[in-house]
């Protein structure tokens, strides 16, 4: 693929998972945004922060445990993850809680890093 | 670039997340978040703040569904969908906050 | 300009689909082109022909196949959140068709802009 056609896309999640399908779905179009060779960042924001939560059992509510996938997304060349600082610290949480690597950023880094992309998608 | 809100700030935290990360541009309120440009509430004065930053614009359609379309916030901008869409156009990049 | 548009939520349940359509038309007024419309997670619904809305209300699929018919609108339902919720080729409205994620990541890359409706 030329260079003209590779373009920044960036995924925001800002939604818990299992409550909706949203992250699930969100993660489907994820994986095939890198398969088009695309310039893929994934940023967790608000109650996003939550699908990167260590330790998810779902078998109780046999919901499919999609969490595993997130260690898989280096696998696609996946590797731009950002989670907002101010949200993680209002959850009382730390990257220590989070089962991938992430870049942890403050809110302005997080919006300026905004203001680079060629298309944000949002779920 | 542009930021579409479209949920109600006084049951969702979207405009709020969005006024601390975005580093300004314009914001236009759709659907269920017209109600934060509508004078008098409690979150006046975050929306003037906030006017400093951005350039804020409300759909009037969504105001005027909602009954709170005869007053708005002075420095907010209502425009038709024909504005809706030149907000997109003017953007190089746009984000739905859902 | 060349515009992409992604709808998340379906028919009657949220507002997003009308005022997408509003906007594509507002759009297609001013001469825009729309390269696409991609429906995702249950914004599938909109492109069943089995929907009835009472005869006071707007026909909120039948409005999506005409906006089609007259301006040769590409709609693009996505197949597997279409599969999960019952949306198939035999129920799909005039207008709509049945295709994979990429046509999304696709319009990201064509169009010169892509805006989102959801919740």
């Amino acid at each position: 693929m030329s260079e003209d056609n590779i373009k920044k896309f960036m995924f925001v999640n800002r939604k818990a998972p299992y409550g909706t399908v949203y992250a699930l779905e969100a993660l489907e179009v994820v994986l095939i945004t890198a398969a088009f060779d695309q310039d893929v960042s994934l940023v967790f924001v608000d109650d996003g922060v939550y699908q990167l939560r260590k330790g998810q059992q779902t078998k109780g509510i046999e919901t499919k445990n999609f969490s595993p996938t997130f260690r898989a997304l280096e696998g696609y060349d996946i590797e731009k993850l950002y989670v907002e600082k101010e949200s993680l610290q209002r959850r009382g949480l730390t990257e220590e809680d989070l089962l991938v690597e992430v870049t942890v950023l403050d809110s302005a880094a997080m919006g300026a890093l905004m203001d680079e992309q060629d298309v944000i998608l949002s779920f | 670039m542009l930021h579409i809100i479209n949920k109600s700030p006084f049951g969702h935290e979207t405009l709020a997340t969005c006024f601390r990360m975005a580093q300004g541009g314009d914001v236009l309120l759709i659907e269920d978040a017209v109600y934060a440009a509508t004078p008098g509430t409690a979150l006046e004065s975050l929306i003037k703040a906030a006017l400093e930053r951005f350039n804020i614009h409300v759909l009037q359609p969504d105001l005027d569904a909602r009954g709170v379309g005869a007053e708005i916030i002075e420095g907010v901008h209502a425009v038709d969908y024909g504005g809706f869409v030149d907000l997109v156009t003017r953007n190089a990049t746009s984000q739905s906050w859902l | 300009m060349k515009l992409g548009i992604l709808i998340n939520e379906g028919p009657y349940q949220h507002q997003a689909s009308d005022s997408a359509y509003l906007f594509c038309k507002a759009a297609l007024e001013k001469g825009h082109e729309i390269f696409r419309v991609f429906f995702y997670h249950d914004g599938v619904n909109n492109a069943s022909r089995l929907t009835e809305p009472p005869q006071d209300d707007r026909n909120v699929v039948l409005r999506w196949s005409k906006l089609a018919e007259t301006h040769h609108l590409d709609l693009v339902v996505c197949v597997a959140a279409a599969l999960r919720r019952g949306i198939k080729d035999e129920n799909l409205a005039p207008g709509f068709r049945i295709s994979g994620l990429g046509q999304l990541v696709e319009a990201g890359i064509q169009a010169d802009r892509l805006v989102t409706f959801g919740d």
